[in-house]
């Protein structure tokens, strides 16, 4: 901010409602009670705010690269963040609200124990949850964690009262415990090395506290209950912040690590099964089958190749759980398996038609069947010509499964960011999980080769 | 035995084939000469439905065919009793010389693999490739590849054998190896032991021709043109 005239605050607009989020009304303009505090703490510094998107789970790490000046957008005040940043005096206070379905016995913290509950990435409620041994379901938006629990994919979801009355707790079928089941409150964070930035802001929050404005604000998105009569008695505390200490990978991280890497290897040894003879099945439907089955084997390719396969995922989990109900992993071969069989489909009917014509009618003119010239005939030629084009599907396929931490699978990839933002590094994580991707694709890669010159040379 | 009456076919309003009307009796050996597109390949083609034809009927095998498209079983049927080899020998790049002789008997027919095996090795040393029955077909001369190729297409039992320019795509020094089967394997459908086996020929090798058949068909435009009996049967 030094001498440039602007409060650079980091937020993430996909937290919604009332934190930061696009109007509705007015497309492009930014609104939520965090960007009034923001706008109203540049007015005390006498600065223009200005604000930068950033994925919410990554504020922290942008925050000590320098992409802006402070982190505002519900960072909690955790002991962890407070080793790693200097934290300003509070400005809200949320409790820890429990949703489950209606009728459930579930009410406390112990009781949660072994059981499977949704949170956020990085959140208090995910550490409360990991400390009782509660299988912790980690989602990337507010609103699917309260569809998965309406559909009885997690037994309840803990989150900030604020999302839960928003998106959880009026929904048909879900209900609220009443008691928070902890609380915490949301503060400003700085960079440890920013010592003036972090007073003139404290301050300037102190100043909107007592001067009452930040009181406005929260009555204006309706906001203020009996929790946030703290922040007017409790006296600002002053972050003291010691200098930051990093992080080395425990053996646990490292077992987690290995971990992800068998729930990649799972979801594409299963999707890759799934689609290899599923695209099999489309190339010779649209080689030799009739008019509308061929129609129908082109349109599955052109629909399932031409939209992106997050989207598959998002449709196949969320989209159709109300017909069909998967789990995660599940849902993740399915869709992987469907969108890979679009594309084994082409280079498969490639394959058949690089065989010469004479194979075929050898073959039919020895009285084979149709069924059984392409089953004894065709398909084992044409799979060797595949052969290295599947090597490489599958490699494709190893890595597009990362993907499928959209609906809650922690693979190797999500497993990483998570470690990474645990340890604030990303080189170490990074590193380990290029390497044990490498490790899956390389052998595979060599071994195809190997099949390649036993089936190929002349 | 073959019965051809009235056969016409056309690609695109051409008339391949202006009206056949020809029989082979069981057990004779029939040589079709003529100029490349006079239809010699075409008639054979339309023997065992590889390709279809617009007026006339065939009968092959004890079978019978109508124009139009063929009913696949029936097709299956008739080609178990009728083989076929091709003048680029179209062995199964991916099998054994001994697996594409047994695929057919073992696959279509249900013949036990030792049962198919067994007959196919005696087919490969009649043709004189029973050392190569592990290789490849990658690792075969032109030659050999064509003596395969008729051991495959009778292994069946079959009772006709149609042959489509079976020399011509052979380098002039690996002709003589596979003359040489051609002329065991018509002496096994003259000799009076088995089942008599009916030969059409299709060949631009006139030496060939009036040593190994009974009768010479000469095809021009679609035609049978000229008929010539040969008076004996060959030597041996």
């Amino acid at each position: 901010m030094q001498g440039s005239g602007e409060l650079g605050w980091g937020a993430d607009l996909q937290g919604g409602e009332p934190y930061v989020y696009e109007s509705p009304t007015q497309p492009g303009a930014i609104i939520g009670f965090e960007v009034e505090i923001a706008e109203a703490l540049a007015r005390e510094l006498g600065v223009r705010a200005k604000f930068h998107q950033n994925d919410w789970s990554n504020l922290v790490p942008s925050l000590e690269r320098g992409d802006f000046d402070i982190a505002l957008n519900g960072l909690e005040d955790t002991p962890a963040r407070r080793a790693r940043l200097r934290l300003s005096r509070p400005y809200f206070v949320y409790g820890e609200t429990l949703a489950v379905r209606a009728g459930s016995a579930l009410h406390t913290l112990a009781e949660l124990r072994g059981r499977r509950i949704g949170t956020l990435n990085q959140t208090v409620a995910q550490d409360l949850l990991q400390a009782e041994h509660a299988e912790v379901v980690l989602y990337e938006g507010q609103q699917e964690p309260y569809m998965d629990l309406s559909r009885g994919r997690v037994e309840g979801v803990l989150l900030d009262h604020v999302i839960a009355d928003r998106y959880g707790c009026g929904q048909p079928g879900l209900v609220c415990v009443k008691q928070d089941l902890a609380r915490g409150t949301y503060v400003i964070g700085m960079r440890p090395a920013d010592v003036e930035l972090f007073a003139r802001v404290d301050g300037a929050l102190s100043r909107l506290i007592e001067n009452g404005e930040l009181r406005r604000i929260l009555e204006h998105w309706r906001l203020r209950d009996a929790r946030q009569e703290e922040l007017w008695t409790r006296l600002p505390v002053a972050a003291p912040s010691a200098s930051p200490s990093s992080r080395t990978l425990s053996v646990a991280q490292l077992g987690l690590f290995f971990r992800g890497a068998l729930i990649t290897i799972l979801i594409s040894v299963c999707a890759f099964a799934f689609a290899l003879p599923l695209g099999v099945l489309l190339a010779v439907t649209r080689s030799h089958g009739g008019r509308v089955s061929r129609f129908l084997a082109t349109a599955y390719v052109e629909l399932f190749r031409g939209t992106p396969v997050l989207l598959q995922l998002y449709v196949l989990y969320y989209g159709l759980s109300s017909l069909v109900r998967l789990g995660p992993i599940q849902a993740a071969i399915l869709g992987l398996g469907l969108n890979y069989a679009a594309y084994e489909a082409e280079v498969h009917r490639g394959a058949l038609a690089a065989l010469p014509r004479g194979q075929a009618e050898a073959a039919s003119s020895l009285g084979l069947s149709r069924y059984q010239v392409l089953r004894h005939v065709l398909l084992p030629q044409s799979l060797r010509i595949a052969l290295p084009a599947l090597t490489n599907d599958f490699v494709a396929l190893l890595k597009d499964s990362s993907l499928v931490s959209v609906i809650t699978v922690v693979e190797l990839t999500k497993r990483m960011t998570i470690v990474a933002v645990e340890l604030r590094d990303w080189v170490v994580p990074g590193l380990l999980c290029a390497a044990m991707y490498f490790a899956l694709s390389f052998p595979l890669s060599r071994l195809s080769l190997w099949l390649e010159r036993r089936y190929q040379s002349a | 035995m073959i019965r051809i009456s009235g056969l016409h076919k056309a690609f695109a309003g051409n008339a391949v084939l202006a009206g056949i009307d020809a029989t082979v009796a069981e057990g004779k050996i029939v040589a079709l000469l003529g100029a490349s597109g006079s239809g010699k390949s075409t008639l054979l083609r339309c023997l065992n439905g590889l390709a279809t034809f617009d007026a006339g009927t065939l009968e092959i095998a004890g079978f019978a065919l109508r124009p139009g498209a063929h009913e696949p079983r029936t097709l299956q049927a008739l080609r178990a009793r009728v083989g076929m080899v091709f003048q680029e020998f179209h062995l199964f790049s991916h099998l054994s010389v001994l697996d594409n002789v047994t695929l057919a008997p073992r696959v279509a027919r249900g013949t036990a693999r030792a049962q198919a095996e067994a007959h196919a090795h005696e087919l490969l040393a009649q043709v004189g490739m029973a050392e190569r029955a592990q290789a490849l077909p990658r690792e075969l001369s032109g030659g050999q590849k064509q003596r395969v190729a008729i051991a495959r297409a009778l292994a069946q039992g079959v009772s006709v054998l149609l042959l489509d320019e079976p020399t011509s795509a052979l380098d002039p020094e690996l002709r003589e190896e596979v003359r040489e089967v051609l002329r065991r394997v018509a002496r096994g459908a003259h000799s009076a032991s088995g089942t008599a086996l009916t030969i059409l020929l299709v060949t631009h090798e006139h030496a060939l021709a009036h040593e190994l058949a009974d009768e010479i068909w000469t095809l021009s435009a679609g035609k049978i043109e000229g008929v010539l009996r040969l008076g004996s049967s060959p030597a041996g």
